[in-house]
């Protein structure tokens, strides 16, 4: 709650609405070139354009515009791309597809890019329809590094680089030392995660076995999240805005909780202690689908949060071209700095959710019975 | 007109009852912080957990809606 | 429903990169790091415990200071007391002894003095009673020069004794 005080003390005040003046300043001659431009082209599809942001890419884009000649100009970093393909590995930069016009042979098959997608074509680059327009083409096992996977990657690099000297300087100085540098931030959240999430769900002498866990996730989904809200290059994935990557976390509290489950848990669960047969047989299959329910809420309340503030920013800029004017823009850049400041704190307390439920669910697992 | 989309209108439903829960449980702690000031933390955890849990429950109805959409 | 599907080379990447991240930092971030924290706070405890039994230790040797410091007074208290009454007592004494003293010396004095004047009062009787000899003697003499003067006072003598 402490960053959202901080948050409305940054917008309090004059200095804040002269910050915000100029920032709008700033962004009018761009929203009116991105207007000028966009009344040429064809019609602006704000869905189309959220889903693009939102979801996964196989280049970084940094940057992209419209020159003096009419001609659009895209800056962007090519990722690699790795394909499994009936025991070939291939791996190529995406830029090899050139935006999904040219095709990447792979053994006797081709690879082409389509809305985002790699698929498996024949030598014509044919991709087919069904009647509802959903793909029909296969798809190869395919271990892109993605955007998501390198802004994944880099968030892993800022955590090393953050936390290593930290601990470094932990184990040099020992611990009664005054904390310093990056040991000054470390030291609040690793206490705040232990004393305030992990202890107060789990019993004190099982919760430093799960303390290293807790910590990593929370620290890697926080970082993730404030990575993507980043609207650059380095930042801008939405990596923890995806269900593949929720629900990998997800999935690790999950196996982590059951097998760490004590002989109390599992009679909990299997045979409700205390109730009649027939209550017995009502609460069985609802104890045993819980358990899997819990996990799942976890993934999707992440996902869920992330990627509504994503799309909630995302509209209130597609605003100003879908309105096609630049008056609006103020109104919709005001509106995005607020969502903005919600954002962080949400990425704030997502993190902090995802963690105190883990411990939560771990804590009902292992705690004695009291 | 296009055609009526049900799935919109449960969504709105849904969001309606999971607003209601939640602000009722944010009135419940905060009555019970005002009232214990002291055990506010632990008021604030419980609230957390709650609201999470309700909010969970809002979250499978949306998936759902997507689904059958 | 697009956003929905998990993709398996994100889960692949995601389990790969947390698992490896979770390894690295649990070998070289949390564990010195907890470890500190742990040795800190097991520090403050134990110099909270040191603390606590220091005070104890300070109202235990107070009070050892106090109750010495009673019995100290006590003492100078009963010393004093004492001092006083053997100075009284010594007071008593020599003035008793003084008084003791003084009376047998005034006794003695007294004695004496009873002494020599008992012995002044024989000596100035013997004188008066030699004196008054010598000067009877005188008188005699100087009376008896004549016969009938003897023979007068004889007779008057006699008289008297016939009176008797």
């Amino acid at each position: 709650m402490m960053i959202f005080d901080r948050c409305i003390k940054l917008a309090g005040g004059k200095r804040f609405f002269k910050h915000f003046l100029a920032i709008c300043c700033l962004l009018m001659p761009v929203a009116l070139s991105a207007g000028e431009n966009l009344e040429e082209e064809s019609e602006f599809d704000a869905a189309a354009m959220i889903m693009h942001h939102i979801g996964d890419s196989y280049e970084y884009s940094i940057l992209s515009f419209t020159n003096g000649r009419g001609e659009k100009i895209k800056v962007s970093l090519p990722l690699p791309v790795i394909i499994w393909h009936k025991g070939q590995l291939k791996v190529f930069m995406s830029s090899s597809f050139k935006g999904g016009d040219e095709l990447v042979p792979i053994g006797d098959d081709y690879l082409r890019l389509y809305h985002e997608k790699v698929y498996l074509t024949d030598a014509s680059g044919a991709i087919n329809h069904d009647e509802s327009q959903s793909v029909l083409n296969a798809q190869p096992i395919n271990l892109s590094i993605t955007k998501n996977v390198a802004s994944m990657m880099l968030s892993c690099l800022i955590m090393l680089a953050i936390f290593i000297p930290a601990a470094r300087r932990y184990s040099r100085k020992g611990a009664l030392v005054a904390p310093k540098g990056a040991q000054s931030i470390v030291e609040p959240i690793v206490l705040f995660v232990r004393d305030d999430i992990i202890r107060a769900q789990i019993d004190k002498d099982k919760a430093d076995r799960f303390t290293p866990f807790l910590l990593t996730i929370f620290l890697f989904i926080l970082i993730n999240n404030i990575l993507g809200l980043i609207p650059f290059f380095p930042g801008g994935a939405n990596a923890s805005g995806n269900i593949s990557f929720t629900l990998t976390l997800a999935a690790f509290t999950f196996i982590l909780t059951n097998i760490s489950g004590s002989k109390h848990y599992w009679k909990d669960v299997f045979v409700v202690p205390g109730t009649p047969l027939p209550i017995k047989l009502l609460l069985v299959p609802i104890e045993f689908i819980g358990l899997f329910t819990k996990p799942f809420a976890l993934m999707l309340r992440l996902f869920a949060n992330i990627t509504a503030g994503h799309i909630i920013v995302l509209s209130l800029i597609s605003i100003i071209f879908v309105m096609k004017t630049i008056f609006v823009a103020p109104v919709s850049v005001f509106l995005s700095i607020m969502i903005y400041c919600l954002e962080f704190l949400v990425s704030f307390l997502q993190a902090y959710i995802f963690t105190l439920l883990s411990s939560l669910f771990i804590g009902l697992a292992v705690n004695e019975h009291h | 007109m296009e055609q009526i989309s049900f799935t919109a209108l449960g969504l709105g439903l849904i969001i309606i009852g999971v607003s209601l829960g939640i602000g009722k449980i944010g009135q419940a702690a905060m009555e019970a912080m005002a009232r214990q000031p002291e055990i506010a933390s632990k008021i604030q955890t419980a609230m957390i957990i709650i609201a999470a849990l309700i909010e969970g429950a809002g979250l499978f109805a949306l998936v759902l809606a997507w689904l059958v959409n | 429903m697009g956003i929905l599907t998990p993709d398996p080379g994100l889960v692949f990447w995601t389990s790969l990169s947390f698992i490896t991240l979770l390894l690295i930092m649990k070998r070289y971030a949390w564990k010195p790091i907890l470890r500190s924290l742990k040795l800190r706070e097991e520090r403050i405890t134990f110099s909270l415990r040191d603390a606590e039994l220091a005070r104890e230790e300070m109202v235990k040797m107070e009070e050892t200071r106090r109750q010495m410091m009673e019995k100290a007074r006590l003492e100078r208290d009963g010393l004093i007391r004492e001092a006083r009454a053997l100075k009284d007592e010594i007071v008593q004494e020599a003035k008793l002894a003084a008084q003791n003293e003084a009376s047998k010396i005034m006794e003695k004095a007294r004695e004496q003095i009873n002494r020599e004047r008992k012995a002044a009062i024989a000596d100035i009787r013997n004188q008066v009673g030699l004196l008054s000899l010598d000067i009877a003697e005188k008188i005699l003499r100087e009376e008896m020069h004549s016969a009938e003067k003897q023979q007068s006072v004889m007779e008057k003598y006699l008289k008297n004794v016939e009176f008797n």
